[in-house]
């Protein structure tokens, strides 16, 4: 889609900051990318590469490695069904099924007013609760047909869910996808960890031994 | 440490490799430590060139450094340590190499018929050596599409890859052009390059070379040749003056490939890809391959006769001076000499001249202090550019360059027009504003310089249209801080050329006309009487009339020589006779056209920038009916009364060993001794003339610039118009079209968009060129390219001119 906004752009500069080489601000940067848009263009990544001083292909290599980081646009709203051992035997497979059917769409895919993706995920770590997915990584436990109904009801009519995500705050809200946090953190300069030039740094003891 | 000692501290490590007791260098790795005591130890990811990084398992072999007994490690990690015992045989190793090796080829999809590499692949060596006989994976391996272009020249292969990290590091570490990278970590990983984004390196040939499998292929080479099929000879790139070692190979009489080959003192192993791709000019269906007279094909005897008549009527109505000879840089050694000795000695003129009005000053040039590419790629060293971009000129030493600035950190200051390759390396930059000059810059420049350390100036006319005596004045400022200095004086063998006397006022062995006119009147004969004209004088005084027979010798100076105008006219006056392995516009109209040899046909020897003798041998033959230059010229020679007095390339070299005072003690046993190449650096005595000295310069005109005009700067690209880039059919589409650069502030005052056609109008005549902001421009200056497609810019130039300002008109 974009490069960074010129108010983003800010942003990156005062993230870059807090590191020693510019180039450790790279994640950062590309969740910052992925809040702008909702997933990481090939423009913004031209851009990170631009404000850290690497190439492109450099920031290709880091932004790959990461599954959450979305190269294509993904869906307002991302909805990971786990189909892992514990959902599988309660019937996580079934749960996908039912939201391939209601969406009209496969896992991996959007639907065409841009607002669901579902992807079909491993183990998302709430084994007691399952089946259970999550929607922009916020957590629904022990998920029904039903329920899944009712949270894409009210997210399409621009409602936050009746049924409040699991511990993501009193409002049970929802941001988009890309969001990191609600309140974006400002270090002011005199309350940055000390991050001291490692070029100045003297080398550990192990490494000397070597 | 008062106490004297009586055994001398000990400066080795002592490692033992599987049994052996051997001493290695301190900090050594156990890979390397081995395979000097003759013990080959397996691998794929690591190169002797690139930072070591573990990345293929191949190497583990059984360490034990003390304390914890043997256990396997990857030995291109791990440095050797006193008492250390390596086994690199042990069974442990066996089933290491084995396991990797099954594990490799996983994922390899065994498809050697159809791959390239089959023959000369790691992999293959390294399973038939080392690996299990059998597999036990059967399922379906992955698949890719096979294969993809990341680059004009590079094709990939990702099944075929086994994730060593070589090109990739190449690419970064090297060549400093990270456009390709590890993508989609995991079980995945691929090399690939960003969307979009080739990875247009200059130096992306290297990548297909180093790769130990079949993933990157050279589009030039695919499914070419076998290797078993091929014959190869040890050669020299004549790409430019680095002087590359290379491998010529050749399959059915054509050259397929050069490989480069790692001398320590010059290439590393690395190539540009104008030199490696540069050579399938040789082959190009368009080389001469008869003799012309007046365009139409004829016999050699005939064309041989008619240049003799041309000559010789010359010389008997005005004399040896009427006659001119422009070019020699495309020659071997032995065919300059041969073309100095028929020039100066049998013609009699001294108008002969192997740089085309865009060079500096030979006797300037030669009388330089001369440093190496090693002294300049000294860690912890200073390196001056002057005027110069190595990276587009000189590929290879913008490598050993770079490579001392990152890793040895070296100090790099630069003087020069404007941004240069290396300028995001430089510690210091000088960028001469217009008015001013880089005699003001090399002050500022002297300032900052070190004392007590060695300094090195990489020395070249950063742009045709500045006077080169204010590059001299430059220079001499900076010799005086004690610089020695690398001449980038680009073209093929200009350093050889120039050495063996193709240049006015200069007689072979680097030494002066006249104090040389002794030594030669006994060795040879007669010499010339008087200094004669270099190229511009050549052309403005065949435009007179004054001059009526000119050689062009591998030359075109239409595109090449800064001033079309008079080229035209020069041309239009004078009998051209050109000695040339392609037709070019400016042989269009030669009287006699003689078809010569190229790279990679004849034996000879060729000279770098550091005066670096470096053999050349033949690998194909010349097509047609071409011939050496040394053989024209004796031709020639018999036919205008005198022999010689050789017959093949070595009797040429035994002569050049014996006369000239910078090539003494060079004689074929010394240089066969030497696969680096020798330095010839001697500097007479001992009855021979001395060498040329350090000259007298005086100062440069400074010129001021009126406030409506900019000064042009003529940069120079790594691909142009030039031989070798344009026969060649992996290149010839790469040079970009020219355009006019200028500083954001100034091109704001044009008041146009990016890319819209302006017209530079300078006294000489005008050209339109589409314009563009850049603030790599020094403000006041417009920057264009020189020798590319589009508007071609010597029309705009006067030779006589020591500046060019031009004005821009845009069309409302």
């Amino acid at each position: 889609m974009s490069r960074l906004s010129p108010q983003n752009e800010a942003v990156a500069h005062e993230i870059i900051s807090r590191y020693p080489w510019k180039k450790s601000a790279l994640i950062p940067l590309l969740h910052l990318a992925q809040e702008q848009d909702g997933y990481v263009s090939d423009e913004a990544m031209v851009h990170l590469g631009e404000l850290v001083d690497v190439s492109p292909a450099e920031v290709l290599g880091t932004c790959s490695f990461y599954e959450m980081f979305k190269r294509e646009p993904v869906g307002r709203y991302l909805v990971n069904i786990c189909t892992n051992i514990s959902c599988q035997l309660l019937g996580g497979e079934e749960l996908l099924h039912h939201a391939e059917h209601a969406l009209g769409i496969k896992a991996g895919n959007t639907t065409g007013d841009g607002l669901f993706t579902i992807e079909d995920v491993e183990c998302i770590a709430a084994c007691t609760e399952a089946p259970c997915l999550t929607v922009n990584y916020r957590y629904f436990y022990k998920v029904e047909d039903g329920d899944f109904d009712a949270i894409v009801e009210d997210l399409r009519n621009g409602r936050q869910p009746t049924r409040k995500a699991a511990e993501s705050g009193p409002e049970g809200q929802i941001p988009p996808h890309g969001t990191l946090a609600l309140q974006r953190q400002h270090i002011p300069a005199d309350r940055v960890a000390g991050n001291a030039d490692p070029d100045r740094a003297s080398a550990p003891v192990w490494l000397e031994q070597a | 440490m008062s106490e004297t000692i009586d055994t001398p501290p000990k400066t080795t490590v002592s490692v033992q490799i599987n049994g052996h007791a051997i001493e290695a260098e301190p900090g050594e790795l156990v890979i390397e430590a081995a395979a000097r005591a003759g013990v080959h130890i397996p691998r794929f990811c690591y190169h002797p060139r690139l930072s070591p990084v573990g990345m293929c398992r191949m190497c583990l072999v059984d360490i034990d450094a003390g304390g914890r007994g043997p256990a396997l490690q990857p030995s291109c990690m791990v440095p050797v340590s006193e008492a250390m015992v390596v086994d690199t045989e042990s069974d442990r190793v066996r089933k290491a190499q084995d396991g990797v090796l099954e594990f490799l080829l996983i994922n390899h999809p065994l498809d050697c018929p159809v791959c390239d590499k089959g023959g000369e692949c790691p992999l293959q060596d390294n399973t038939i050596a080392f690996g299990p006989a059998e597999s036990r994976f059967v399922e379906e391996k992955r698949h890719y599409e096979k294969p993809i272009p990341i680059s004009d020249l590079v094709l990939l292969d990702r099944e075929r890859c086994i994730l060593c990290d070589r090109c990739t590091r190449f690419a970064k570490e090297v060549a400093g052009d990270p456009l390709i990278h590890f993508q989609g970590r995991g079980s995945r990983t691929e090399v690939n390059t960003f969307p979009d984004a080739p990875f247009s390196s200059y130096f992306s040939g290297n990548t297909v070379q180093i790769c130990p499998v079949g993933a990157l292929t050279s589009s030039s080479y695919r499914f070419k040749a076998r290797p078993w099929d091929l014959t190869e000879v040890e050669s020299t790139c004549t790409g430019c003056s680095v002087g590359c070692s290379v491998t010529l190979q050749s399959s059915r009489n054509r050259v397929l490939r050069s490989l480069g080959v790692d001398n320590d003192a010059v290439n590393w192993g690395w190539l540009c890809d104008r030199g490696r791709f540069g050579v399938e000019s040789v082959n190009s269906e368009e080389r001469l391959s008869e003799p012309l007279i007046q365009g139409r094909g004829a016999r050699w005897a005939d064309a041989l006769r008619h240049a003799t008549e041309l000559i010789a009527d010359a010389v008997r109505a005005s004399g040896p001076a009427a006659v001119g000879v422009i070019g020699g840089a495309r020659l071997t050694n032995e065919s300059a000499y041969a073309w100095a000795k028929l020039a100066k000695h049998v013609i009699g003129t001294d108008n002969v001249d192997a740089q085309l009005g865009d060079g500096l000053p030979a006797s300037f040039v030669l009388g330089l202090p001369r440093a190496t590419i090693a002294e300049a790629g000294a860690a912890k060293g200073t390196i001056v550019l002057l005027g110069t971009d190595p990276k587009e000129t000189l590929g290879v030493l913008y490598l050993r360059l770079r490579h001392a600035v990152v890793e040895g950190g070296a100090t790099l200051i630069e003087i020069g027009h404007g941004a240069s390759g290396l300028s995001k390396l430089a510690q210091h930059r000088f960028w001469a504003s217009p008015g001013g000059s880089l005699v003001d810059a090399a002050r500022q420049a002297v300032s900052v310089l070190p004392s007590g350390q060695p300094i090195t100036v990489v020395l070249g006319r950063g742009t045709v249209t500045e006077d080169p005596a204010v590059l001299a004045e430059a220079a001499m400022i900076l010799a005086a801080a004690g610089a020695r200095f690398l001449p980038a004086l680009s073209r093929g063998n200009v350093m050889g050329a120039l050495d063996m006397g193709l240049a006015p006022g200069l007689l072979p062995g680097r030494v002066a006309l006249e104090s040389g006119r002794p030594y030669f009147a006994q060795a040879w004969g007669a010499v010339p009487a008087a200094t004669g004209y270099d190229s511009a004088a050549m052309l403005q005084a065949a435009a007179d009339g004054k001059l009526s027979v000119l050689v062009l010798l591998g030359a075109n100076p239409l595109d090449d020589f800064p001033d079309r105008d008079l080229v035209q006219r020069a041309l239009a006056k004078a009998s051209v006779i050109a000695v040339d392995t392609f037709a070019n516009p400016s042989s269009a109209g030669a009287a006699v056209v003689l078809p010569a040899a190229a790279h990679g046909e004849v034996d000879g020897t060729t000279t770098n920038i550091e005066g670096r003798i470096l053999a050349l041998h033949q690998v194909v033959t010349p097509p047609g009916t071409a011939r050496a230059d040394w053989i024209i010229a004796s031709e020639l020679a018999l036919r205008l009364g005198t022999d010689l007095g050789f017959e093949s390339a070595e009797q040429i070299w035994d002569e050049i060993e014996a006369v000239a005072s910078s090539h003494a003690g060079l004689d074929r046993a010394a240089l066969a001794l030497n696969s680096e190449g020798s330095v010839a650096a001697g500097v007479g005595g001992g009855g021979r003339p001395a060498v040329l000295a350090l000259p007298e310069v005086p100062p440069a005109v400074q010129l001021p610039l009126d406030e409506a005009s900019l000064r042009l700067v003529v940069r120079r690209k790594m691909y142009d118009g030039g031989t070798g880039t344009a026969h060649s059919q992996s290149l010839a589409a790469l040079p970009a079209s020219n355009a006019l650069r200028l500083h954001p502030l100034d091109f704001q005052g044009l008041s146009v968009g990016e890319g819209e056609l302006v017209t530079v109008v300078a006294n000489q005549g005008s050209i339109e060129l589409p314009a563009f902001a850049d603030a790599d421009v020094v403000r006041g200056t417009a920057s264009v390219l020189g020798n590319v497609s589009g508007a071609t810019v010597n029309h705009l130039l006067v030779a006589s001119s020591p500046i060019t300002d031009v004005r821009l008109e845009v069309r409302r």
